[in-house]
Order: structure tokens, then C-alpha cells, then sequence
């Protein structure tokens, strides 16, 4: 078949999904879970099927082409249209979204099946992968677009489903209004960094004229010797809308609290796709940000800090998941410095390793979750009073989950940086990009990588060595089939991964480089790889030996914390970022809509609304004894009236 | 000829007279007749200034009057007929049902 019409396909990667999830909205719940499930699966699993096509006929004509269709907004010379872009970069990302998408999805199948029997509410089910599939269109829409504004709408499109995901179990958590909470607060400040993005195209279109991409980054170069300073606003707030979405310095707050959401949802939108949106954006827009150092510079700064500093979150954590929610900021962090270094390349191939490993630890964390509750049920019924996520609750796990431990080891490793695992390429590209002229951002980079180490090695012998800490570990059992073979699959990639920017090989590198243009990269170097390689080796074994030599025992304080003292306080307490933010912008804010709403509008306005109807009241009780029956007094009231009237026009 | 002021003095009495049976009487009765004294003053004054400009509008306007007074009687005794047939009494001040 020619590529032309292999590239007309492209909107199937987005209406794929929206037909399953139309099929579940209305069938969903009749024909029960095995249905909607499947139907989702398949939806998402025939849009990688497209995805995989769209690659290969990329192989024959590189360059990529954008495929028009639909007209949406046209006012004079501006034309913004629904145009489908299918070139190298673009297709990398749906096979990313696509492909893993359908891993967790049929890993969901599983694993809601659980969760919904435990939460006792069934039709939720369907509902459940309804909004999955609503993600995965999102999401194409986003990576598809041909301009800013049509990769805005999927930019909201993604946030929307973030929320009504971590808010899925909205009647549950603290107070029974925690995850409604939680799901709040990623959408506001979701918000905060749209505004970012907004602004940013505003700017663009004032610039450029036009949203397109092809067409303003062909304009960039001259507009950058024009207005420097409008390509500089132009791209820092660009980078807010970046701090949003992929949960950087200093707009990270939300995803940790993301965790309330369903372990899938955790993996398929706070670790592997929507939160790389922003890498994706800077990654597409790089043809502006080289045009501005300043910019590259910040953006590789706000990387690097965000990497090393919710690493040290991650050190002081004991739920299982919120240990991994800061892992996901950290490697973002990675990523966002790569791309802000220039080192494209470098952060697009450690977005799709890390979309492959840290699926795998979010979905086998999710398994241990569900393997702990079943245990605290097998031993005294469902438990409310133990927290399956709780670390300090496990121990001892490898032998009861074999399957799980393994896939949880593989992604461990790889996420620490283990040579020959898919981690330890793409974050060593990074640092080796950082090596070269960047020396304060390499150290901070490799402090981040090995605290990325000390922490995962914690957290796996936490979990599955030692002994058990509570008879709910004692007792887990391994999770079904159509849970762990999305883990074994995911593991394999995780491994394998890294064969697609092989040092050497670099296919990755030529891939993009039709898209990015020519692209520097700083290579394999030893030196760096021998680094990176000993730090993840000093991180492990320096967790294994606090942890792994003399097991946890139950009830006792975590060893770290008597070593490091106040440190401890401050990494396991989140740095107390949270309440500052709440002291700064929350409470300040709380207080001022307090007094406009108790001193403007109930003392001010309402009370001058009241004030003219009591007014009005009062009159016509005065008024009223005017009117008493007697006709001779309104006559005389006639007569006065008749004298006053004359009296004024003879006077006049 | 008796001069203008007479005329418009008695015109005035007359009103007066009309205006202090209407606020002051009860009897119904005795207001339709003040009333109708006060309509006669009027229609002294538009006579008088009729012959004193020497035209006819004025007369013209006095039988106007007339009429439509002599309709009002007709209607408003044939209300006070009603009124006193249900409530055995024409006294006006007795009529202040719409008061409640």
C-alpha cells in the first residue's frame, strides 16, 4: 500500500478509543466487567496496532507529513484546523501512550475487578475504563497536533481525566473527602500552569501570526533577532505550563497526592504519558528554545533542582506508592534538564524507558497492594485498620509474590541505572549530555541519581526481604494471570529497552533526527557511564546495608532517622512544602474570599439589598394608615392634593 | 349689569358649601346633593365668563355638564338603592369593605 494512504489512518488513533469508550457508555454495564474491559483493551490496543503502522510507513518517508482533518477556527488570516502531524516524534509518542496504555489497561481488568469488590459499587466498573479510554484520546490528541491550540485542547483533555481519575473513588479517603481533595488539588494547579501555556500561545500568535507549528518554527530565527525578549516570555511561559503538567518545581505538589487515584491510573497518567506532556512540548518546541539560552538555561535548571530535590523526599517516605510518585518528579526532573540542556534526544529516550520501567513498579506495587489486602483479609476479614501501602506493614514478600518481587526487582534495577537495563542508557545519556559544560547540573544530576538508587534499593528490601512485619504480609498471595503478564511484558521492555538508543546503534537518535533536526549528542562516554554505573552500585549496596543487613522489625523507627536527625524530619515531612504553600498563597487567599464574602457581599451588598426592601416595607406601613375605609377622608386627601397641585402651578 | 365678582363670589359659596356637605356629611344621599351643587357652581362660572367674553362655548359646555351629571345621578342612585337593600343603611362611612 502507498505510505500516503498508510498515513490517512492517523485519526484512528484517536477515534479508536473514543468508539470503546462510547461502546462502555452504553453497554458497559449491561454486559458486566469482562465486556467493558475487553472493549477498552481492544479500543486501545488497535490504536498501538495503528500506531505500529504509522512507524513503518514512516521508515519509507521520514520526513512525515500532516494529514488535514477537520477545518475549527477561522478568523481572517488565522487558521487554526484539526491537522493530524505524523512524523518521527509524534509517532514515538503514541506508541508510547498506545502501547503501554494497552499493558495497563489489561492489567486493570484485574486489578478494578479487586478494587471494585472491595469498595462494593460495580457499576463503576465500566465507568472506570470509560475514562481510561477518554485519557488514551486525550492523549493522542495531544501528541497528534499540528498546532499549539489543538495540542491545548488535549493538553485539557488529559487534565480532565487526571482529575475524575484520582478523584474515581471521590466518597473515599481522609474524611471521606480526601481523594475529591486530592483530585482538586491537581486540577488547580494544573490550572496555575495552563495559564502558563495559554499565555505563552497568546504570545506565540502575537508573534507569529499563527499557531502552526511548522509555520512558527520556520519563523522563529527571524522573530528571535527581532523581539529576543518576546521569544524569552514566549518560552518561560511555555515552561510554567511544563511545571504543571509534569509536576516540576515548583507546581509538583499535586502529583503525590495524585496517589488517591486507582494504581493504574497512577501508572498510565502519573508516571508513564500525560506527565511527560511537558517534556514532549519542550521537546517539540525546541526549535524555539535553542533560539534562547536564558530560557534553556532555566528550564535545565528547574530539571535539575526538581530531580534532586524530590529525590530527597523520596528517601523518607513509607507509602509504597508515595515513594514512587516522587521517583516519577525526580526522573521527570531528569528529563526536563535533558531537553533544557538541548540534549533532545537524551530526554525523549528516557521518557519512553521510564514510561516502560516506572509502569512496571507503579503496576507491581499495585499487585503488592492488592496481595497485602488479601492477606489482612484471609487473616481476621477485610482489616480497615491496617494500610496496605504502608511499607512498614510488608517485609518479607518475595516469598509469598515470586512473580511480583521478580518484576519488581527488574524495575527497580533499572530504574537505579543498572547497566545493561534500559534505564541505565537513557539516564546516562543524560549525564553525559550534562558532562559537557554543565558541571554544576552533572553533579546534581548524579547526587539525584544516586539518592534514585539508595531510595528503590530501600524500598524493595523493605518490601520483600527480611521477615513479615504484620500477619496481613504473612498471609499475601500472588495476584492472577491477567494482572502479572502486563507486568512480565513490561519487565522484558524494561530490560530491553534500552536497545533502541543502543550507544553505537542510536536508531532512536536518527529517528528523531528527522523530526529535530540535527541533533548533537554528546555520545557514550565511559568516563560518565563509570560513574553513573558505581553511584547506582554505592546507592544499592548503601541500602542494603541499612536495611537489607539488619531487617526492619515492626514498630521500630526507620534507621535513617536517628542518623540524619533533623534532615529525616525535613525529607520525611516533604520539605514542609505544602504548608508553605499554604501559609503563602492558600490561607492568605482563604482569608481574603472570607472577607469578601462576609464583609462585601453578606455586609455590603446583601445588607444594601435588604436595606431598600426593608426601606420599602417600612413606607408602605407608614402609607398603609392612609387608607382607612373612610371615602370622606380620600376625599378630603383629593382636596388637598387638588389645593397643593394648584397652589405649586399658581405660585410657579 | 351686576359685575363679574358677584357672580364668581356666589360661584364660590356655593363650591364651598358643596365641598363642606361632601367631606363633612355621612348620609349619601346628602353628598350626591352637595355634589350636585358643586357641579352647579362650576357651571355658574363657565355661564358667567360665556356672557362676559360674549361666546357660546361656555353655554355649550354647562348643558355638557348637565348630562353627564344628570347620568351620574341616575347611576349612583341606583347604587345606593343596591347599598341599602343589603345592608339597610345608606350611611358612607359604613362602606369600607375594600379596607380589609
Amino acid at each position: 500500500m502507498q505510505t500516503e494512504t498508510l498515513f490517512s489512518l492517523v485519526p484512528l488513533v484517536v477515534f479508536l478509543p473514543v468508539l470503546g469508550l462510547v461502546i462502555n457508555l452504553l453497554l458497559g454495564r449491561r454486559f458486566g466487567e469482562t465486556f467493558a474491559g475487553v472493549t477498552a483493551s481492544l479500543a486501545t490496543g488497535l490504536s498501538f496496532v495503528v500506531s505500529v503502522i504509522l512507524a513503518l510507513a514512516l521508515k519509507g518517508s521520514p520526513e512525515g507529513v500532516s494529514v488535514p482533518f477537520a477545518e475549527w477556527i477561522k478568523i481572517g488570516t488565522f487558521n487554526a484546523s484539526w491537522t493530524f502531524r505524523v512524523d518521527t516524534l509524534s509517532v514515538l509518542m503514541m506508541l508510547v501512550v498506545s502501547g503501554v496504555g494497552t499493558l495497563i489497561h489489561i492489567y486493570s481488568i484485574g486489578y478494578m475487578h479487586n478494587d471494585v469488590r472491595h469498595n462494593g459499587d460495580p457499576a463503576r466498573f465500566s465507568r472506570f475504563f470509560v475514562f481510561m479510554n477518554l485519557f488514551i484520546a486525550s492523549m493522542m490528541v495531544l501528541v497528534s497536533a499540528d498546532n499549539f491550540l489543538m495540542l491545548f485542547v488535549g493538553w485539557e483533555g488529559v487534565g480532565l481525566c487526571s482529575y475524575l481519575l484520582i478523584g474515581f473513588w471521590f466518597e473515599k479517603g481522609k474524611d471521606g473527602i480526601g481523594n475529591a481533595l486530592a483530585a482538586k488539588k491537581a486540577f488547580i494547579a494544573n490550572r496555575i500552569g495552563d495559564f502558563g501555556l495559554l499565555v505563552a500561545m497568546f504570545l506565540i500568535f502575537w508573534n507569529f501570526g499563527s499557531l502552526d507549528f511548522k509555520t512558527v518554527f520556520a519563523a522563529a530565527p527571524a522573530v528571535a533577532s527581532a523581539h529576543p525578549t518576546a521569544l524569552l516570555l514566549i518560552t518561560l511561559f511555555m515552561l510554567l505550563g511544563v511545571t504543571g503538567k509534569s509536576a516540576q518545581l515548583p507546581l509538583y505538589v499535586w502529583l503525590p497526592d495524585a496517589m488517591a487515584g486507582p494504581t493504574p491510573v497512577s501508572a498510565l497518567i502519573h508516571a508513564a504519558t500525560m506527565v511527560t506532556a511537558g517534556v514532549y512540548l519542550v521537546a517539540r518546541s525546541s526549535a524555539l528554545y535553542t533560539l534562547v539560552p536564558a530560557a534553556q538555561t532555566t528550564v535545565m535548571w528547574v530539571g535539575a533542582a526538581t530531580a534532586l530535590f524530590a529525590a530527597t523526599i523520596a528517601v523518607a517516605q513509607f507509602d509504597i506508592k508515595k515513594v514512587l510518585a516522587y521517583s516519577t518528579i525526580s526522573q521527570l526532573g531528569f528529563m526536563v534538564a535533558a531537553v533544557g540542556m538541548g540534549a533532545t534526544v537524551a530526554g525523549m529516550f528516557h521518557l519512553v524507558t521510564h514510561a516502560f520501567f516506572k509502569a512496571l513498579l507503579f503496576l507491581a506495587a499495585g499487585s503488592v497492594i492488592q496481595a497485602m489486602e488479601r492477606g489482612a483479609h484471609e487473616v481476621k476479614g477485610h482489616n480497615s485498620e491496617l494500610d496496605p501501602q504502608d511499607m512498614r506493614n510488608m517485609g518479607g514478600l518475595r516469598r509469598q509474590i515470586p512473580v511480583t518481587f521478580w518484576v519488581y526487582l527488574v524495575g527497580g534495577l533499572t530504574l537505579s541505572g543498572l547497566a545493561p537495563l534500559a534505564g541505565f542508557f537513557s539516564k546516562d545519556e543524560i549525564l553525559a549530555a550534562a558532562s559537557e559544560g554543565h558541571t554544576a547540573v552533572f553533579v546534581v544530576l548524579v547526587l539525584a541519581a544516586f539518592l534514585t538508587a539508595f531510595y528503590i534499593g530501600r524500598q524493595m528490601v523493605m518490601v520483600f526481604f527480611g521477615e513479615a512485619r504484620t500477619s496481613a504480609a504473612a498471609h499475601a498471595s500472588e495476584s492472577p494471570k491477567v494482572v502479572t503478564l502486563p507486568l512480565v511484558i513490561l519487565a522484558a521492555l524494561s530490560v530491553l529497552g534500552g536497545l533502541i538508543n543502543l550507544p553505537g546503534l542510536t536508531w532512536l537518535e536518527k529517528w528523531l533526527g528527522h523530526t529535530l533536526g540535527e541533533t548533537t549528542s554528546a555520545g557514550f562516554l565511559w568516563g560518565v557511564a563509570g560513574t553513573s554505573l558505581l553511584i547506582a552500585l554505592l546507592g544499592l549496596g548503601l541500602a542494603w546495608l541499612i536495611y537489607g543487613r539488619k531487617p526492619l522489625v515492626k514498630d521500630a523507627p526507620d534507621p535513617l532517622q536517628s542518623k540524619l536527625g533533623g534532615l529525616w524530619k525535613g525529607m520525611n515531612n516533604k520539605w514542609w512544602v505544602d504548608e508553605a504553600y499554604a501559609f503563602l498563597f492558600l490561607n492568605p487567599f482563604k482569608a481574603h474570599a472570607e472577607f469578601t464574602a462576609e464583609k462585601v457581599d453578606q455586609g455590603g451588598i446583601n445588607r444594601a439589598g435588604d436595606g431598600l426592601g426593608e426601606g420599602a416595607i417600612g413606607l408602605g406601613k407608614r402609607l398603609r394608615t392612609l387608607q382607612n375605609g373612610f371615602t370622606r377622608s380620600y376625599a378630603l386627601w383629593m382636596l388637598l392634593g387638588l389645593v397643593a397641585i394648584l397652589t405649586f402651578m399658581v405660585l410657579r | 349689569m351686576i359685575p363679574m365678582i358677584y357672580y364668581l363670589g356666589l360661584a364660590v359659596v356655593l363650591f364651598g358649601l358643596g365641598l363642606v356637605g361632601v367631606l363633612l356629611r355621612r348620609n349619601a344621599l346628602v353628598i350626591f346633593m352637595s355634589l350636585e351643587l358643586m357641579f352647579n357652581a362650576a357651571n355658574l362660572v363657565f355661564v358667567s365668563f360665556s356672557n362676559y367674553y360674549g361666546l357660546l362655548d361656555g353655554q355649550a359646555l354647562v348643558i355638557f355638564v348637565m348630562v353627564a351629571a344628570a347620568a351620574e345621578v341616575a347611576v349612583g342612585l341606583a347604587l345606593m338603592v343596591m347599598i341599602f337593600r343589603t345592608k339597610g343603611s345608606i350611611d358612607i362611612d359604613q362602606m369600607s369593605k375594600l379596607k380589609e
